[in-house]
């Protein structure tokens, strides 16, 4: 499976998701996508990254929505190609409209770094093909705006489609997120965001190597574009 | 002459502008003293170091690149080499801590980044006034968030770091920064000017009027009242732009389009411009008109001078300027071709093709008289003794509270607020082992890093403070399984104009040369920061020693938590003593001297831990620091939620029959080993001092030496451990930043 993974000015993490991409299928030639591009011809699967893109100016994932990079991810999703957004890229897509809800500042305010476990939800997505439900994976987060909100509606139908698809472990929640929600996907589950940094749980040091299923998931599923 | 004389003003003597006269030939106008009073400052000529420097000792089979360039750097195998600095920023966080702090990381990063290293480690090393103050909380507050905006926003993991809290730093925190990149041995690139014709170009973030005078000002001057008025002088930092700069930097190396490449710090263009040509030998020519300016109507001496952040300056043929100014455009960051190298040996300011200054490079970058110190050693302990612990206190009370102290226990609320993992590299997060670890696939190997510097300890004895500063860092390594490449240190000291500063200073350099000589650790770059103290006293003396280390395998780097049931050996020439040590402070007590140290049979001893760790034998492995050999115990069960049960007698046979020296003494040479009882016991009888002392069980600590006895309950040893975060929280949590 092919990944692309997309790099904006400020992208902090696509290096790790380009080899976390490499891990999942060492035969695959992914390849980063630099935030100008438009044809994502021969790409199975987008990884929106982590970092700051932009510079996170105005608010976090706000100017990326814009890029034309993201353009063709929107047109990319539309036709049911997975798009797996980490961190700021899951704030880019819910920016974009392209995943339901917003991420605020955490409630410490403060940026916080740790290892911590999630529960792998309901959701019926491609991403999650490798994991049962109810299980429980351990992840590295790494955010200051991870604090999942929406509005008491929305949030009511994000749970009734079964749109969660991590949640923190229970007292585990870094920042606040309603109903513990650490991910969410699309109504028809090919698009994932999520805060955590499975990408940097890959490698047999350090703290898990959980990450990895993540990125097995599409091509489990058989869910290239 | 008046005090109004712009040259005193400017920080420059009058001994100093009848130099620049005499040289000149005439009168500096208003541009060329404003550079004069620059790179003659303390922080741009070393002018008070430089001299005692030059005795440490900086060449090494692995050496690339040594002290003189941006950074060090060492060779680690398959054309690959680690570079590294590490460098202060205390004034400009003493009086904005946030920015400060912030372009304190951003400006080391530079450092590296113009070798042609991509960053990947920050650590830090941090000195607060203990954390009972208003003015202490909202420091570290400020601090700890500016380094993690800074580091976090880059993609660069902070993963180390250490932080003390005494009085003296109260007014004058210390907030020294260390980089680590990795770079291509055959990219790297010189700072030097070459080839008359080739054309300068400054590229990275408009220049401004922030942080004009910095470096005279603020950085070379003692700290007094109403220092709020020198804010304009710190600078505010942009992550985005030095983000942008590093990646476009990283372009324009792997295409071979830079002659050479240069950071713009402290004195900004004044001295990159001035510092590559002399290193080059060469003139060069700045016209101030070309600048891309963040306001219109800007000086020349105030765009040559200017701190503004996120800026690099590159040599570059003039055939391929345009293909470097393309790579510009593609990272969204400003660039402009601002001049030329030359053959005149002169550095040349224009303005619009108008020279409005001139003046011999020779004479601003190296001209500036070095002065010897007067070193007297002060005949009394000169710092403050505050009783914090009761005289009877019990050994298990001591145990808890040296635990609590703020200087020991637990900073993982602050390691928590900076990303550690990015890059995909980190064996051991901050704070998980007494050093970090970084893999390097590209070179398969792994490297450790370990930043260290007890100004307390520094203070009773600046040589054997400093010696132990040292052979701390080599024991961190050790603890890993890493043997080290080379040092870079920051020396952080008082007015050196005063006698008893100047010993304390001239001592210390002496123990860092005598430890680096022993251990075979080349001393590849540094950075002085002097005149740290206020009307209330200089600062502790405190040289913060960073030490780069190489290990063959990240699968062996003991660190593992130990296991109920596991052998405890405490190894090495371990002397313990309660002089400057973290008790006798709570006592009240603190004095002048040191035990002496015999560096050899520490070193034997950090060898043999090394290679055992190496080996994968040991699980559990940590040195014997602060609070002693109890205080080392209990971190052990606090982090892997399992007690012991341990009997010092050994320790007390070989030195007095204090038990409190056996409990909470310190010094160097001690390390504790945890593991398979037949695999500990193969490491005795190898001319290296071996004790087994107990075995890992239950949930009490308890340590017994003679008729004394700590005996604590492991969760109440971690509640002490993790005191910290409460006392520190900000009055302003929430409200800064």
């Amino acid at each position: 499976m092919i990944w692309g993974v997309l790099q904006f000015p400020g992208s902090c993490d696509e290096r790790d998701a380009l080899n976390a991409c490499q891990i999942a299928d060492p035969t695959s030639e992914s390849r980063l996508v630099w935030h100008e591009e438009t044809d994502l011809s021969g790409i199975d699967g987008i990884v929106v990254p982590g970092g700051f893109s932009y510079g996170d100016y105005l608010r976090a994932g706000a100017i990326a929505q814009f890029s034309p990079a993201m353009t063709a991810v929107a047109e990319f999703a539309a036709a049911g190609g997975p798009v797996l957004g980490i961190c700021n890229g899951f704030q880019v897509l819910c920016e974009s409209g392209l995943l339901p809800g917003a991420l605020l500042t955490n409630e410490s305010t403060r940026f916080i770094c740790r290892q911590g476990d999630l529960v792998v939800a309901e959701a019926d997505s491609p991403f999650l093909a490798a994991f049962e439900p109810g299980q429980t994976i351990s992840i590295p987060f790494k955010h200051q705006s991870g604090r999942f909100f929406a509005p008491p509606d929305l949030l009511e139908q994000i749970e009734a489609n079964n749109q969660v698809a991590f949640r923190y472990a229970k007292g585990q929640n870094p920042n606040g997120s309603l109903n513990d929600i650490a991910g969410v996907t699309n109504e028809t589950g090919n698009v994932l965001g999520l805060m955590p940094h499975p990408e940097h749980a890959v490698e047999p040091f350090g703290g898990s190597m959980d990450g990895v299923g993540i990125f097995r998931g599409p091509a489990l599923a058989g869910a290239g574009a | 002459m008046s005090d109004q004389s712009p040259h005193r003003e400017l920080g420059l003597t009058d001994h100093e502008f009848e130099l620049i006269c005499q040289k000149m030939g005439r009168e500096p106008n208003g541009v060329e003293l404003a550079m004069f009073s620059l790179l003659w400052s303390e922080h741009c000529a070393y002018k008070h170091s430089r001299k005692l420097l030059k005795n440490l000792p900086t060449e090494g089979p692995r050496v690339v690149m040594g002290p003189g360039e941006n950074a060090g750097a060492v060779d680690i195998g398959n054309g690959f080499s680690i570079a590294f600095k590490v460098e202060s920023h205390n004034h400009p966080s003493a009086v904005e801590p946030f920015q400060g702090a912030a372009t304190g990381v951003g400006g080391i990063l530079r450092d590296v980044i113009a070798l042609g290293a991509r960053p990947i480690a920050i650590l830090d090393s941090l000195r607060f006034g203990e954390p009972d103050t208003e003015r202490t909380h909202y420091l570290v507050d400020g601090v700890v968030r500016g380094i993690g905006h800074y580091g976090n926003s880059m993609g660069i993991p902070t993963v180390g770091g250490e932080i003390y809290f005494e009085p003296p730093y109260e007014q004058n925190p210390l907030v020294n920064a260390m980089c680590v990149g990795l770079a291509r041995t055959d990219e790297m690139v010189r700072a030097a000017a070459a080839g008359a014709g080739n054309k300068v170009v400054l590229f990275g973030s408009l220049t401004g009027r922030d942080g004009i005078g910095g470096a005279s000002v603020l950085a070379s001057a003692e700290l007094d009242e109403g220092d709020d008025a020198k804010r304009p002088t710190v600078q505010i930092g942009d992550p985005f732009e030095e983000s942008k700069l590093l990646e476009c930097c990283q372009e324009l190396l792997a295409e071979d389009l830079l002659v050479s490449l240069q950071d713009l710090g402290a004195a900004g263009l004044t001295s990159s411009a001035g510092e590559m040509a002399s290193a080059g030998g060469t003139g060069i020519d700045i016209d101030v008109g070309l600048v891309p300016l963040r306001e219109p109507d800007m000086e020349p001496f105030e765009i040559m001078v200017s701190e503004s952040q996120e800026r690099m300056l590159a040599v570059v043929e003039p055939g391929k300027v345009d293909q470097v100014l393309a790579f510009c455009t593609k990272w969204q960051t400003a660039s402009a071709v601002i001049g030329e190298v030359t053959d005149s040996g002169t550095f040349r300011i224009l303005k619009h093709g108008e020279t409005v200054g001139e003046i011999r490079v020779e004479d601003l970058v190296d001209g500036c008289p070095l002065y010897d110190l007067d070193p007297e050693e002060p005949a009394e302990w000169t710092y403050v003794n505050r009783e914090t612990i009761e005289a009877d206190a019990a050994p298990s009370d001591i145990a808890l509270s040296l635990l609590a102290s703020p200087s020991i226990a637990s900073k993982r609320w602050a390691f928590d607020q900076y990303d550690s993992i990015v890059g995909s590299r980190t064996v051991h997060r901050a704070g998980a082992a007494d050093a970090a670890v970084l893999n390097i696939p590209e070179s398969n190997r792994a490297i450790a890093i370990a930043i260290d510097g007890n100004g307390r300890r520094v203070a009773c004895d600046p040589f054997q403070g400093t010696v132990e500063a040292t052979l701390e860092c080599a024991a961190n390594l050790a603890v890993v399984g890493a043997e080290p490449l080379g040092v870079t240190n920051c020396l952080n000291f008082g007015n050196p104009e005063k006698p008893g500063v100047a010993w304390q200073l001239s001592r210390a350099v002496e123990g860092l040369a005598a430890a680096c000589t022993a251990l075979e650790a080349p001393v590849v770059g540094g950075n002085v920061s002097l005149y740290n103290e206020t009307p209330q006293g200089p600062i502790y003396p405190t040289p913060v020693v960073g030490m780069v280390g190489e290990l063959p395998d990240p699968a062996n780097v003991a660190g593992e938590n130990w296991r109920a049931g596991d052998a405890i050996a405490l190894i090495g020439p371990f002397d313990p003593s309660l002089a400057g040590s973290e008790l006798e402070k709570q006592r009240g007590q603190l004095g002048k001297g040191l035990p002496d140290v015999e560096i050899a049979p520490v070193k034997a001893a950090i060898e043999l831990v090394r290679e055992a760790v190496r080996s994968g034998a040991v699980r559990t492995a940590t040195d014997v620091s602060d609070g002693g050999i109890a205080t080392a115990l209990a971190e052990l069960a606090i982090g892997s939620e399992i007690g012991c049960e341990t009997d010092l007698h050994p320790v007390l046979a070989r030195r007095s029959d204090n038990p409190e020296d056996a409990l909470f003494g310190e010094g160097p040479g001690g390390f504790i080993l945890a593991g398979e009882k037949a695999e500990l016991e193969k490491l005795g009888g190898q001319g290296v001092d071996f004790e087994l002392i107990g075995e890992v069980n239950g949930n009490e600590v308890i340590v017994t030496a003679g008729e004394s006895r700590v005996e604590i309950l492991v969760e109440e040893a971690a509640a002490a451990f993790d005191s910290l975060e409460d006392r520190i929280e900000s009055d302003q949590a929430g409200l800064t930043h």
